[in-house]
């Protein structure tokens, strides 16, 4: 009963200059709108060009740095001293994961691994008529590639399963192929560093988004690079890692380096500075939605303010006809807080209207071959800080009023009549 | 003897800005129940300022304040409000409807307030003290419909609708025409004789004060008569 009679007045009070309050509520939903809106389209960015690297890349790599032995033979003579040598050259190991298989097996049993994905790869000529063009192959695992770094997005042309079931297929670097006046079904010669020369089927082309990228890489099945190199089943350059939790990259590096006896990198490690980029553009979507939401509270606190003036006798005989300077401030903080959350819900509606509206521009670049439209993101986090937003600014936009409110001197009022 | 309603000792009032004049010195009376009084003086001799500190709104002031038997002094803005609320109605110069509410919402608000009684038992008693002053025709009219006269009867049934223990007027027929003064004055003799309501009214009305069963002249912060 007591709150209802001060929803009733405060709904009064709004009524009476619905105008004004109109134009605050609108503020409100303005700036919700706009706060949404920036705060998804932002996101929606971000997460595209994280996605351009975090989704090819693994967040632990393992392989076979060319290097020297640390331990060179006169170390294991003299091992306590000193050696000066000069002139050391990179042991022959290889650039083969030794024991593959049983890492291989090791990881997928780990329960902090999302998923791995072998890969062989192999510097390559693709021969063109007298000219030969370097590239890079690589011997993938087409189903654990497509699952952990989304291989099909960057496959705008072809079939990527082909390389699993076409024997001798190759899927090309866009920009390669097109040197090489190439399409899909032709049938192109590649040599391998050994001098070693085959006839590959091209099932599709692939596109990276970054041109000096889809000039060299090219893709084919472990087996057949495997058979180019001329090596057994359990030659593995790199082991790819995908884990659960992305933040225990380093840690997990550094262990499985131990363990495996192979080197490790992590993705902290690999983009450090990409991660940056990222958090500068939050913060900034972040600061301009927050200081919209305060722009539009200082209306709410104007239009309170002048609400206050305008009804200074009601404000007096509702004292002296016993509401207390606590009731009469619920009265102005309920309105301002039906003005910031009735906004704010408007907002939210508005926000999601417009971020719909900038998903369906359409949005093309020959360096994102699967994006169409521009990227929004919709994360329900976005919505709840709007509207915890509104109703923080409105709540606050409201207090000093309504404090205000309720310090008026009802004798004062009255007798000044 | 009947009962006390209200109880000034030895109130003092003064101004300090800019400087220190006295208004009220050592005001003390009583009020029983069933009195109706008048507080009459020249302008300036403090009247109305007494008014407003026996009505707990004024709580800048030395000396105490009883109203039913219970001390005025050094309660809280909330508990004085209460007190305002349930046991004092108030007539003042100006109606102080509320333009957004109909009349009978104006006159329910204290009520409400109050919380005593459901809204449909209020929206009865209302109903009740607007026939009492045969408004019953305007009860759903907006305040700013009606005349001078028919506002201040408006007020009147909204001091009435908690049966307070006593009304407090500021010059109720101050803002209104010699009819409609003797209306509202008719209004306020109906309610001492037939109601008993106790009643203390600030007027600079002679003609007014006259006819009411006690009057307290008031002259420069002290009571002569």
């Amino acid at each position: 009963m007591r709150y209802a009679i001060i929803i009733d007045i405060a709904k009064a009070l709004l009524l009476a200059r619905w105008r004004q309050t109109l134009v605050a509520a609108v503020g409100v939903t303005f700036s919700i709108t706009m706060f949404i809106t920036l705060l998804g389209f932002m996101h929606g960015l971000n997460d595209l060009l994280d996605g351009l690297i975090l989704n090819r890349t693994p967040h632990i790599r393992l392989y076979n740095d060319v290097k020297a032995n640390e331990i060179q033979p006169i170390n294991r003579l003299f091992s306590n001293d000193y050696h000066f040598i000069n002139s050391v050259k990179p042991d022959n190991a290889g650039q083969k994961i030794r024991n593959s298989g049983a890492i291989l097996q090791a990881l997928k049993n780990d329960s902090r691994v999302l998923g791995v994905a072998p890969k062989v790869s192999a510097q390559i000529f693709y021969n063109v008529g007298a000219i030969n063009l370097t590239g890079v192959i690589n011997g993938i695992d087409v189903d654990a590639e497509q699952k952990l770094f989304h291989f099909s997005d960057y496959v705008p042309k072809g079939n990527y399963t082909e390389l699993k079931t076409v024997p001798n297929s190759i899927i090309l670097g866009k920009a390669a192929a097109d040197k090489m006046l190439t399409n899909i079904g032709d049938v192109i010669q590649v040599t391998t560093p050994d001098g070693e020369r085959h006839a590959l089927k091209v099932v599709g082309l692939f596109q990276s988004g970054l041109q000096d990228l889809d000039k060299v890489q090219s893709y084919a099945s472990v087996s057949t690079t495997q058979k180019l190199l001329q090596q057994t089943e359990g030659f593995i350059t790199d082991i790819n890692v995908k884990l659960i939790d992305i933040t225990l990259a380093p840690t997990i590096a550094k262990e499985y380096a131990h363990i495996f006896e192979t080197d490790a990198e992590d993705i902290q490690t690999a983009n450090a500075q990409f991660e940056t980029g990222s958090d500068v553009r939050s913060i900034i979507s972040y600061a301009v939605g927050i200081t919209l939401l305060i722009v539009a509270g200082f209306g709410i606190y104007n239009i309170l303010n002048m609400m206050i003036y305008e009804k200074m006798d009601s404000i007096a005989i509702l004292k002296a006809t016993g509401f207390s300077g606590k009731d009469v401030q619920y009265i102005f903080k309920t309105i301002a807080l039906s003005i910031g959350i009735a906004g704010g819900i408007f907002g939210l509606i508005f926000g999601f209207l417009l971020s719909n509206v900038i998903d369906l521009v359409p949005f093309n670049t020959a360096a994102l071959p699967t994006i169409k439209t521009f990227p929004v993101n919709y994360d329900i986090k976005f919505y709840v800080i709007g509207i915890t937003f509104s109703i923080i600014t409105t709540y606050f936009a409201g207090l000093f009023p309504s404090r205000k409110a309720s310090k008026i001197d009802p004798v004062i009022i009255i007798r000044g009549k | 003897m009947s009962k006390i309603i209200l109880e000034a000792k030895a109130i003092s009032k003064s101004f300090h800005d800019p400087v220190t004049i006295p208004i009220l010195k050592e005001v003390s009376f009583q009020i029983t129940k069933g009195d109706f009084v008048s507080v009459i003086g020249k302008s300036g001799c403090g009247k109305s300022t007494l008014l407003y500190i026996l009505s707990t709104m004024d709580t800048d002031y030395e000396g105490e304040l009883f109203i039913d038997g219970a001390k005025m002094n050094g309660k809280k803005e909330q508990e004085l409000a209460a007190v305002r609320n349930e046991k004092i109605g108030f007539v003042f110069q100006f109606h102080y409807l509320l333009n957004e509410f109909s009349v009978l919402k104006n006159i329910m608000l204290p009520a409400i307030k109050l919380g005593k009684y459901t809204l449909q038992e209020i929206e009865q008693h209302a109903m009740e003290k607007l026939r009492l002053l045969d408004m019953t025709d305007h009860a759903l009219k907006s305040p700013n419909q009606l005349s001078g006269g028919q506002k201040q009867r408006v007020a009147i049934a909204r001091a009435l609708i908690n049966n307070p223990l006593i009304i407090m007027g500021d010059e109720p027929t101050g803002n209104l025409d010699k009819k409609n003064s003797d209306v509202v004055f008719d209004i306020f003799k109906q309610l001492a004789s037939e109601f008993q309501q106790t009643m203390l009214i600030v007027t600079h009305d002679n003609e007014f004060a006259s006819r009411t069963n006690r009057i307290i002249e008031m002259q420069d912060g002290r009571i002569i008569s």
